[in-house]
């Protein structure tokens, strides 16, 4: 099985990150709103993901992970930094090579609701992806969208059906047809079953692990739910507030985080396990604004481990074990507990 | 135990084209003094709905209480007129809502709201109000409620609203408190936060609780007992760690196996149920979970199986002693 070792990795990066910034600039709240202030949706990221991989990315909301998400696809123009995809700087590339790297790099979107035109049928709504950039015609087009239905399990007689006569999971499944119209080595699925039933989330799950293993796709899965995210990843990133603050395979991750906002997540999941007992350490206090990140270490306000130093130096992304990066201070060591690193 | 809230054959209908359409279709439950009861279950399966007939706020929205029985502290509530039910909501039950955002007035600061919450049932002086608000505020964990309460809701964020929700639910000393999804729009550390915070609360009052939820990890933390809804009935009731560690339902089974487990082996395929949870318009005849069955036969098809007692659950399935019969057999031949 794919996940039960990792062997079958190369570890070749297909995107490499380099100290990727975006920044909104939104109007301020002042009497003559000429103020304007600066959300650092991503502030200063840098990773890589290797080929054939799938890595999660999880954080609270607002912690800019859809931006990230955008931002290395180019769907958005990054404020600085670069993004390498088979080595060559995208964020350099002109119109008609963009043109051809949407064939390469794909989205799938959060929202099976909003996501596809209500007034275009399936067949055109897929077919759009041919037309963009010119690649099938005709009964050729037809005969691929019909192929495209059934890889992601729909009957391709609801080729002319719209998307209000599919359920949410049918319609997160036409998302996916559309997102793999172009065969795409790399495909940023940005929370792909969060809007769905858990009965049909399961269903997207499996079909997202199967394509995965079918086409050799590389896949950023980006998610809340944890339990999803570690099920489906071979490593994980954790943002917090517009930073990288862990990365690491997905095993140790889980079993030895060393980032204390890791961990406390970790604690906190709600899980379907009677067995498994825990001790929950609940985060006090609130995400702080991105307009307004505390100073240093963007975690401090609500770190049980921050001292002085937190609140002048920014810790950086360092490879603390091997393959295992973690931007802070006073990073766990392996098998010790949040807990008695607060003692 | 005392039973705070018994729930007998409730049908709750919507005006539909031609005719009432059943969202909830004879349920029957209890909550005991003390005791918090998850209802969980897939989107449409009619948990809001269940909640909004209790409150008696389906009539608002176009909607009615059919038949059925609802009665609170041995009181029937589907006779109440509504002046009677305004009084009852907010004094002995009181509700949260899913989107703390469209639930407060944006035009009022949380003062405001809180006090006249408190006002309504106690015929105290405003500034009297005004230092209990504070007092609700620092119970539900707010810092600096002195400035929260000049507050408006949109200067808030979502964890703080749900909590302003929750000290507006409170005011009052409900006996039971029905919360409708109340995490389900926030982060996980701040979902930690309010789960704590009502479990604290429930302790120190001694208060009911009636939580619908859809994600199995949270009434596995929070429930004594869960219900279990699909398409408007109940599907199965029984003590939290019988239903997590052994459905008997097929649909319960084939929900809990569809959650990938925290210790669960990794990038192997999910159990899955196959297709979709009908809509009020077609409901499969007989048992509704029928078309999604893997166990599903002509009577099932047929035939509407009921709420049936097996020791301390409750179970609506035709073949569920086939079912735990042949679960058994495997275990024995896996030596388990
Ligand atoms: N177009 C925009 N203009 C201004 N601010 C924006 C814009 N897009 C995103 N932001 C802000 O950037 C931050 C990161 O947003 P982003 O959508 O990337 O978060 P996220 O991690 O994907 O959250 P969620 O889990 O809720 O989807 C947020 O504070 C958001 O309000
Ligand atoms: N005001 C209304 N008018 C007509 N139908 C309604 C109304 N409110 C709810 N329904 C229908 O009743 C059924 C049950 O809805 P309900 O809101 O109780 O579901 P739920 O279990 O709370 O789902 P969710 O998890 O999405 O909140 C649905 O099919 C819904 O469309
Ligand atoms: S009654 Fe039949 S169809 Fe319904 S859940 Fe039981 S076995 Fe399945
Ligand atoms: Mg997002
Ligand atoms: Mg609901």
């Amino acid at each position: 099985m794919r996940l039960e070792n990792h062997a079958g990795l190369d570890h070749q990066p297909l995107v490499e990150i380099k100290h990727l910034k975006k920044y909104f600039t939104i109007k301020g709240g002042g009497v003559f709103k000429r103020e304007k202030k600066e959300i650092k949706a991503v502030d200063d990221v840098s990773f890589q993901i290797f080929k054939g991989e799938t890595l999660g990315l999880v954080g609270e909301s607002g912690c800019g992970k859809s931006t990230l998400g955008r931002n290395l696809l180019r769907l958005q123009e990054p404020t600085a930094g670069e993004v390498l995809f088979h080595g060559e700087n995208i964020l350099q590339y002109k119109k008609k090579q963009l043109r051809d790297l949407r064939n390469k790099m794909q989205i799938i979107y959060q929202d099976p609701f909003g996501s596809l035109n209500p007034r275009f049928t399936i067949g055109q709504i897929i077919g759009e992806m041919f037309a963009i950039h010119g690649t099938a015609k005709g009964k050729e087009k037809e005969q691929r969208i019909k192929e495209l239905l059934a890889l992601v399990g729909l009957d391709s007689s609801r080729y002319n059906s719209y998307p209000h006569e599919f359920s949410g999971g049918q319609r997160q499944r036409v998302g996916i047809a559309r997102a793999l119209a172009l065969q795409p080595e790399f495909v940023v699925a940005d929370e792909p079953v969060s809007a769905l039933d858990v009965s049909v989330q399961s269903q997207i799950i499996n079909l997202l692990m199967k394509l995965k293993e079918d086409l050799g796709l590389t896949l950023l899965f980006i998610a809340h739910g944890l339990n999803v995210v570690r099920h489906i990843s071979d490593r994980v990133g954790v943002m917090y507030l517009g930073r990288m603050v862990e990365l690491s395979e997905t095993d140790n991750i889980f079993d030895h985080p060393a980032h204390p906002y890791t961990a406390a997540l970790l604690t906190t999941i709600p899980d379907a396990n009677p067995n498994a007992k825990k001790e929950r350490i609940v985060l006090k206090g609130e995400v702080p604004s991105p307009a307004a990140p505390p100073s240093g270490c963007s975690f401090r306000t609500r770190c049980p481990l921050a001292t002085e130093r937190c609140a002048k130096e920014v810790p950086k992304l360092q490879e603390i074990r091997s393959g295992h990066f973690v931007s802070c201070h006073y990073p766990l060591e392996k098998g010790q507990s949040l807990r008695d690193a607060i003692v | 135990m005392e039973k705070i809230l018994e729930v007998k054959e409730l049908v709750t209908g919507y005006k539909g084209k031609t005719g009432f359409l059943k969202a909830v279709d004879g349920v029957s439950f209890d909550i005991e003094k003390g005791e918090t009861v998850c209802i969980v279950g897939e989107s449409g399966s009619g948990k809001s709905v269940t909640s909004m007939s209790i409150m008696r706020l389906v009539d608002y929205e176009n909607g009615k209480i059919l038949s059925g029985s609802i009665r609170f502290e041995q009181e029937e509530l589907t006779d109440k007129s509504s002046d009677e039910m305004r009084h009852i909501r907010g004094s002995k039950i009181s509700m949260i809502f899913q989107e703390p955002l469209t639930a407060l007035n944006p035009v009022f600061t949380v003062g405001k709201q809180i006090t006249e919450a408190i006002l309504l049932h106690q015929s105290i002086t405003k500034k009297k109000a005004m230092e209990r608000a504070e007092e609700l505020l620092r119970l539900v964990g707010l810092s600096d409620p002195k400035t929260r309460l000049k507050q408006f809701p949109h200067e808030l964020s979502g964890g703080m609203r749900q909590r302003v929700m929750i000290a507006i639910a409170l005011a009052s000393n409900p006996e039971l408190l029905i919360a409708d999804e109340p995490t389900t729009a926030l982060d996980v550390t701040i979902e930690a936060q309010i789960l704590e915070l009502l479990r604290t609360i429930r302790e120190q009052r001694n208060m009911s609780i009636m939580l619908i939820t859809h994600d199995i990890g949270v009434a596995a933390e929070m429930a004594h007992r869960i219900i279990i809804m699909y398409a408007g009935k109940i599907v199965e009731i029984g003590k939290t760690n019988d239903i997590l560690q052994r459905p008997y339902h097929p649909y319960s089974k084939g929900l809990m196996e569809s959650v990938p487990k925290m210790d669960g082996q990794r990038g192997v395929p999910l159990q899955s149920i196959d297709g979709t949870i009908p809509s009020l318009h077609e409901m499969p005849s007989g048992c509704r979970f029928s078309p999604r069955c893997p166990l599903a036969t002509d009577k099932c098809r047929g035939e509407a199986p009921q709420l049936e007692r097996k020791g301390d659950r409750q179970v609506a399935c035709w073949h569920v002693d086939k079912l735990l019969q042949q679960e058994d057999k495997t275990q024995v031949k896996e030596g388990i």
